[in-house]
């Protein structure tokens, strides 16, 4: 049991640090993390929670979540990978945008438990600080955000379109990234990125 | 969010058997089906749909597009958007489907949205999306302060004195004007809809939005044979360019042989409380030359029964153009 008065992030943090995988709770929560889970003592035991099994970025995740938890939620607050951004959480922004089974979908519109089993990539997967995905430097060189908040969810849209069909002018990638809103306005520069790769492969 | 029960059924007869439970038909139901969640989970976390029960229905074998022995196509409940929109087959045939398809929603949401689920697709009316707010379709009874208030985007066609909600779909508009088949297994057997029979108008029971009945799960759609030689067009009117539901839309599917127009199906989007199927703009093409005049007599009889709202006058006038458009594109290009 963490101290009631840790913060999510020191209580996502610290899970992570001994390899606990925690289930979806808000840390905190009065009366929520009473029981204990024997087989894995780290583990808070929600009432209701189910077993589902996430590959994400290439590794297996086991996991108990609430049945209510987005794919969204259970990246960033179960699994910790918090690249991934909660924006309007109703399928209008795309800041949440992840690939599942390689195909790029709004995380927050999809139950973790609807997922189990598939195959997820999130903006930790593309690349490393030290070995970017094409596009991740691409949007680097061109100057591809501003505040960044927006810029996993652009990034992963324009991995996925490389692989969609995809008229070759800029109207075309415009149109195709049309779900993935910038209140910055880059929008110019993020086009720019990605015809930048389309050129190059 | 309220909590949930989240089922996984063995098969379609298994998810159909559970829903049955259920007090109502799906939409705003106890027990739902769910695919692709775009609406759903939208609308779950606004406390708009508060199901006990969520029969997930991805993995059901619903997923295939096949051709049909009468050479019409089989498109599958689970099918995705996307899938749909890029299938050679539908491109070919029904190539209003994929635009209209294309013209709705994000890649992303594309990517997830299904065939059935499009079906069932719920309005945008902001009245309805808020739980503070009284909505006859949410709450039978409460009221339809859209009427008296914000209503630039809802309906001018079909709507009553208890509800003025535009249907929102794309697809439906295309599948109405390729007179498609709703294919129902429910717990008294299965069943052929037609689409034009599907979606209720509002009248008194704005809740009550399809024929659906507790238990009943859209297994497939049907489309007839193509129409040989027919030209198909989809044109949606936005405020914005892409990513924003229509104020106006017509999906078009012509015949022409000399000029004159043999065969017209049309169907209206964004301006009817349900996929709206215009006989009467049909009716004012057949057998008439296809020109620009004969365009916009048939645009006028499509909007002839329109009723305007404090704010959306002009979408009778832009349904017409948009029509009228629609028309020239297919029989120009």
């Amino acid at each position: 049991m963490p101290p009631s008065n840790w913060t999510r992030r020191e209580f996502l943090e610290a899970s992570l640090k001994t390899g606990a995988v925690v289930a979806t709770v808000p840390a905190g929560l009065p009366g929520q993390n009473s029981t204990e889970d024997a087989a894995t003592p780290a583990r808070p035991n929600i009432e209701g929670a189910v077993p589902i099994t996430l590959r994400i970025n290439g590794k297996d995740h086991q996991l108990r979540v609430d049945p209510r938890t987005t794919l969204l939620d259970c990246l960033r607050e179960t699994v910790a990978l918090t690249g991934t951004k909660k924006g309007c959480d109703h399928g209008q922004c795309g800041a949440c945008t992840v690939h599942v089974n390689g195909r790029r979908v709004n995380s927050c519109l999809s139950l973790a438990l609807m997922h189990d089993g598939e195959e997820i990539t999130t903006i930790e997967g593309l690349g490393t600080p030290e070995a970017l995905h094409p596009m991740q430097a691409a949007f680097v060189a061109r100057d591809g955000y501003q505040c960044g908040y927006c810029t996993s969810g652009q990034i992963m849209s324009a991995v996925a379109l490389l692989k969609e069909p995809c008229g070759a002018d800029d109207a075309a990638v415009k149109e195709l990234m049309s779900g993935n809103i910038c209140r910055c306005g880059a929008y110019a520069n993020i086009v720019a990125a990605i015809q930048q790769v389309r050129k190059n492969i | 969010m309220n909590t949930f029960e989240f089922i996984r059924p063995a098969d379609p007869a298994a998810a159909v058997a559970i829903a049955a439970q259920s007090k109502t038909a799906q939409q705003g139901a106890d027990v739902r089906f769910v695919a692709g969640g775009t609406t759903l989970l939208d609308l779950m976390k606004l406390n708009v749909e508060t199901p006990e029960r969520l029969i997930d229905i991805n993995r059901l074998p619903l997923d295939k597009v096949e051709a049909t022995p009468d050479g019409g196509l089989k498109i599958g409940a689970t099918v995705r958007n996307s899938d749909l929109a890029h299938h050679t087959t539908v491109q070919r045939d029904y190539a209003v489907l994929s635009q209209a398809l294309l013209a709705g929603a994000s890649v992303q949401l594309r990517n997830m949205a299904t065939t059935a689920g499009n079906l069932l697709q719920r309005t945008r009316c902001m009245y309805f999306r808020d739980t503070a707010m009284p909505c006859n379709k949410r709450e039978p009874g409460t009221g339809c302060p859209a009427i008296t208030g914000s209503n630039r985007t809802l309906a001018v066609l079909g709507t009553s004195e208890h509800c003025i909600a535009t249907n929102p779909s794309d697809m439906c508009v295309a599948m109405a004007a390729l007179e498609a088949t709703i294919h129902v297994q429910g717990p008294k057997g299965s069943r052929a809809i037609p689409i034009g029979d599907f979606h209720l108008l509002p009248g008194s029971t704005p809740s009550r939005e399809t024929v659906l009945e507790p238990g009943d799960l859209i297994t497939h759609v049907t489309l007839p044979p193509p129409r040989p030689g027919s030209k198909q067009v989809y044109l949606k009117l936005r405020d914005r360019a892409s990513y924003e539901f229509a104020l106006a839309s017509a999906a078009v599917v012509i015949t022409i042989a000399g000029g004159i127009v043999t065969e017209a199906r049309i169907a209206l989007g964004g301006v009817g409380t349900k996929p709206w199927r215009s006989r009467e703009a049909e009716a004012a093409l057949a057998g008439k030359r296809a020109d620009p005049a004969n365009f916009r007599k048939a645009a006028e009889a499509a909007m002839r029964h329109a009723k305007a709202q404090s704010e959306n006058g002009f979408k009778i006038e832009l349904a017409k153009r948009c029509l009228a458009h629609a028309l020239q594109i297919a029989t120009t290009t």
